[in-house]
């Protein structure tokens, strides 16, 4: 404690000095950003930046779903409110092609390197050539489960399961009144959430969102295996409030002990395996599962932070984006927090890095989870869009929250897989007819 | 007397209110109307000043619409339910002599100063979270499955924690109300040994009728636009999508302008029907 | 005999009372009891109550992320702001309505009241873009006006039924006495009137203070009351539960606070004309 003082008061200091020598220089940026854990870490190591830069920020942390309403409606007005914002991979294409956000190409500090980003994150925030974001972390999923458990269950976990092997495992690790669930997965309705989890959990089911005249197509009989399998798998053995479940509920219940698996971000791994995990030396991972398709129920996302053409602070902004996603910023995390707490999946070198393999053993199966995640070719059949757990089209998050709420509503038993894949494909046929496609 | 002079001052004394409403109401107004018959969609890039009624026709035809307003009606009416019956009870009770009557007051009317998404994140992480809430510790704890209160009955869920909100602003018209009920009329009633019910209705009721039609047109008002509790709850899922959910929906998470602008200014009609509709049954209760 | 049997009842009535009371506190209260726990005994399965490691790790951890003090000072410039801009707007408007009445007046304040119901949303961007055009994004200014014509039709209304209250004899009683349209204001009606005022102002500051749409969509940083604070804590990753409490207790304190010591003037003239 008092050490943070006197750090603090140290930079206070330093801050004064610096703003004092050279007061024409500092400049205050606003930075927009997600209360996810990382994000937070950055906040509180944001300070060594603005010693070293003079420089001083003012952060926006907010819950992702408040944080996507103010940043859209600033983006989308031109408000000029913020001079970074945090974004993911489904925004960036979009947002760049819009030209509201900053070219990443050039401007950033020279030491950054680029090319060590992994080449799926960086194709993912690239349009036409233009990096239009920069990765903060990136994740894929995978399976995390409870490796005594498994054991009790007389179960060994394949490093590649198949969805029949999850269902049988989940059924025989639920023991209900143990208050143990074999299987978590999202039910929580939003395009970010349940939807992110079904399209993923689709593409192996041969399902996917649209054929090639942009035609809705949760009529198909591979949508329909992907929801009863999915419904079936989760009123066997997922836990009681499933339908209210998104990232954050499965964690805490992970954490707790309650789930014996959890098919989520690769992200939670450092989660499950840390201080505040009950089960930290009792987890295993495994890749997403597949149905022998050819594709893996495994998705691909990065929040990254891009910056608003709208900003009047760009070469400021750029060298916060250069500080905050770049190999030293990782080295200062592993100093202050140990290597298993530095931000993951977004570069090469860290992958090669034998002190963070060492403290992390969900390194490998994060880098090949990402790797095998496709977003130009999600799914088995031929699709017209780009995107794995989304469709990179801007009508996408609107559509994808309200079918979501149709699939929460069927895993709540309000209504059956039929009614929920029908009202699916009525409101996504009008929302894309309304669209013009 | 100078009544033509007052009555000029009196129009220059309401012109400022007026005048500020009025700027308040056009100004956005007209451009959400402008907006509604526009298509409009900002991340397309698309701004077409003039596609006539189609905004309109697809909003109004949408599945989503009618169930919309219904969802609204049955929130709006449940919630009237709860804090007028509970607050009706309230009152009475309050009315009794007791011991330390401040602080029950005090108590009672904290919820009214709790901000609406302070209260629903308190209501949905705490008490009817599955695993973690109270509620469910409590079932558990009477040998019952712990209840998914969220999916299983959203729309009361958030009737419950809306009407705890406003539960305190009836209690407190209707309490005022209540005390100013001439004690001799009871006790005639008492006297002529009327049963505690057929005072209650004969006599505390007809009374209470005009503060109850007051509670019912300012909640009214302020429940029409329910935002916070559903946004933080359910996001919309589990058919608690009211209209202007359904509005925000169309506007923030479709990004279409045009429709949602459509969707505002239907709403806005809508309200002022059921304005008008609440405004002649309490403008009768108030005139005389 | 008698005195027995009320006192008997009284005890009733203080234990019914009571024990309703602190059912319809209980969510504040345990809010209350969970920010002074450890994220783990927040979710402690039995519930914990009283008997705990008391600790205000969660309100050093708040205060460490956020910036509290520039929230609650943006709060209550934006409730006190608006409201006293409003009623500066409605006495005069009210007084009006109350006392020389029109063939249009009640069709003025029933058009007062609709207004209330403007969905927000549906004016969100077109408000932007206009508070865009005058660089006023991210404004306390911008707050204070948008939030008193949010709530304008509630006070002209509330003042409107209070005056009317204030019987017309006292007033022409003035007049004989040569008094004028300003002096009848000044020394007759707004000393009778304060209590009105005063609970008008303090509802409308509780309005205003929990407003949480146009303050959250409207601010970024400089603006951004206690409203926007609560939504860095509302569902992070993690266990948050005694953290969000923290914050949520921070958030509401003050108002509360100033509610229990306003009650019986909020209490006052609360009534709408709901009592002849």
């Amino acid at each position: 404690m008092t050490m943070k003082r006197t750090l603090m008061g140290t930079t206070v200091g330093l801050a004064l000095v610096v703003g004092l020598t050279s007061s024409a220089m500092a400049e205050e940026i606003t930075i927009a950003t997600v209360n996810n854990g990382d994000m937070v870490r950055m906040q509180k190591l944001s300070p060594q930046w603005e010693e070293q830069t003079g420089n001083t920020i003012n952060w926006v942390v907010l819950e992702e779903n408040v944080l996507r309403q103010n940043v859209t409606t600033d983006i989308s007005t031109g408000g000029g409110q913020y001079d970074v914002m945090t974004i993911g991979t489904y925004e960036a294409p979009i947002w760049g092609a819009n030209d509201w956000l900053v070219s990443l190409n050039d401007g950033m500090a020279e030491d950054w390197n680029a090319d060590d980003l992994l080449p799926a994150i960086r194709g993912g925030l690239t349009v036409d050539g233009t990096l239009y974001a920069a990765p903060f972390y990136g994740e894929s999923s995978m399976v995390m489960y409870r490796t005594d458990l498994m054991e009790k269950a007389g179960l060994e976990m394949p490093d590649a399961p198949t969805w029949d092997f999850i269902r049988e495992a989940a059924a025989a690790m639920t023991d209900r009144d143990a208050d143990i669930n074999g299987i978590c997965a999202r039910g929580k309705a939003g395009w970010g959430e349940n939807m992110a989890f079904l399209t993923a959990m689709s593409n192996s089911f041969g399902a996917r969102w649209f054929d090639m005249d942009w035609k809705a197509q949760f009529d198909s009989p591979e949508w329909k295996n992907t929801i009863d399998f999915y419904l079936g798998m989760m009123n066997e053995s997922g836990p009681a409030g499933a339908a209210n479940n998104g990232f954050n509920e499965n964690l805490t219940l992970f954490q707790q002990g309650k789930c014996g698996m959890w098919i989520d971000a690769t992200v939670a791994a450092s989660f499950v395996t840390g201080a505040d995990s009950t089960v930290a030396d009792k987890v295993g991972f495994a890749l997403a599962p597949d149905n022998g398709l050819g594709k893996r129920g495994n998705w691909l996302w990065a929040w990254s932070l891009a910056i608003p053409a709208s900003s009047e602070k760009q070469d400021v902004a750029k060298d916060f984006v250069s500080w905050a996603t770049s190999q030293s910023y990782t080295a200062l995390v592993a100093g202050e927090e140990g290597w298993a707490n530095v931000p993951p999946g977004t570069r090469t070198s860290l992958y090669e890095n034998a002190d963070y393999l060492a403290a992390a053993p969900f390194a490998q199966m994060t880098l090949d989870s990402i790797n095998s995640a496709d977003p130009q070719n999600p799914s088995v059949q031929e699709v017209p869009y780009t995107g794995v757990q989304f469709v990179a089209i801007p009508e996408f998050a609107g559509i994808a929250t309200q079918t979501g709420q149709q699939f929460s509503d069927a895993l709540a038993g309000n209504q059956t897989a039929d009614e929920a894949l029908a009202n699916a494909q009525t409101l996504t046929t009008e929302e894309m007819e309304a669209a013009g496609y | 007397m100078a009544t033509e002079h007052s009555k000029s001052s009196a129009r220059f004394m309401i012109a400022p209110a007026v005048f500020v409403l009025l700027v308040w109401m056009l100004v956005p107004l007209c451009m959400t109307l402008y907006f509604s018959f526009a298509d409009y969609r900002p991340m397309r890039n698309t701004f077409d000043a003039w596609i006539g009624f189609s905004n309109y026709a697809s909003f109004l035809t949408s599945s989503s619409f009618l169930s919309s307003v219904m969802v609204t009606l049955q929130m709006v009416a449940g919630i009237l339910l709860i804090t007028i019956g509970g607050g009706v009870a309230l009152a009475l009770l309050l009315d009794q002599p007791m011991f330390g009557q401040g602080i029950v007051r005090i108590l009672v009317i904290a919820p009214f100063f709790v901000m609406p998404t302070v209260s629903a994140l308190v209501w949905k992480n705490m008490f009817f979270n599955v695993d973690n809430g109270l509620f469910s510790y409590l079932w558990k704890f009477f040998g019952a499955q712990p209840y998914d209160f969220l999916s299983q009955s959203p729309l009361l869920s958030i009737v419950v924690i809306v009407a705890w909100q406003w539960l305190p602003f009836a209690t407190l018209i209707l309490l005022t109300a209540v005390q100013s009920l001439s004690s001799e009329q009871l006790e005639a009633a008492e006297m002529d040994g009327a049963p505690g019910y057929s005072r209650f209705w004969y006599i505390i009721l007809p009374h209470l009728s005009r503060a109850i039609t007051v509670v019912i047109l300012i909640q009214t008002i302020f429940l029409l636009s329910i935002f916070a509790e559903i946004f933080v709850t359910t996001n919309g899922a589990f058919g608690t999508r009211t209209l202007t959910y359904l509005v925000y929906q169309r506007v923030l998470e479709s990004q279409n302008i045009g429709l949602g602008s459509a969707g505002g200014i239907v709403a806005v009609i809508l309200a002022n029907i059921v304005a008008i509709f609440l405004m002649r049954i309490v403008g009768k209760n108030l005139d005389n | 005999m008698a005195r027995a049997i009320s006192h008997r009842k009284k005890m009733m009535w203080t234990a019914l009372a009571w024990g309703i009371g602190l059912l319809i506190f209980f969510p504040i209260l345990w809010t209350f009891l969970t920010s002074f726990k450890a994220e783990a005994t927040a979710i402690a399965d039995p519930p914990v109550w009283f008997f705990f490691d008391w600790t205000t790790e969660n309100y050093t951890a708040v205060l460490e992320r956020s910036n509290y003090p520039l929230a609650l000072m943006n709060s209550i410039i934006i409730a006190v702001g608006s409201t006293l801009l409003g009623i500066i707007i409605a006495v005069p408007a009210a007084w009006a309505m109350a006392f020389v009445p029109g063939k249009r007046t009640k069709d003025v304040l029933l058009w007062m009241l609709s207004n209330k119901m403007l969905p927000a949303v549906g004016v969100l961007y077109p408000l932007v873009l206009i508070a865009k055009y005058f660089d006023v994004l991210d404004s306390r200014i911008l707050l204070v006006v948008i939030l008193m014509l949010i709530n304008l039709p509630i006070i002209v209304w509330m003042l409107y039924t209070y005056f009317r209250e204030i019987p017309g004899e006292i007033l022409e009683a003035a007049r004989m006495d040569g008094a004028n349209l300003k002096n009848e204001i000044i020394y007759v009606l707004t000393p009778m009137a304060v209590p009105g005022i005063a609970s008008t102002i303090l509802l409308n500051i509780i309005l205003a203070w929990n407003e949480a749409f146009w303050t959250i969509l409207l601010t970024t940083v400089n603006a951004a009351p206690l409203t926007k604070f609560i939504a860095s804590f509302s569902a992070p990753e993690g266990l948050f539960y005694a953290k969000l409490s923290a914050a949520s207790i921070m958030a509401i304190a003050p108002i509360l606070i100033m509610g229990w010591f306003s009650q019986k003037q909020l209490v006052r003239g609360l009534t709408f004309g709901a009592v002849k």
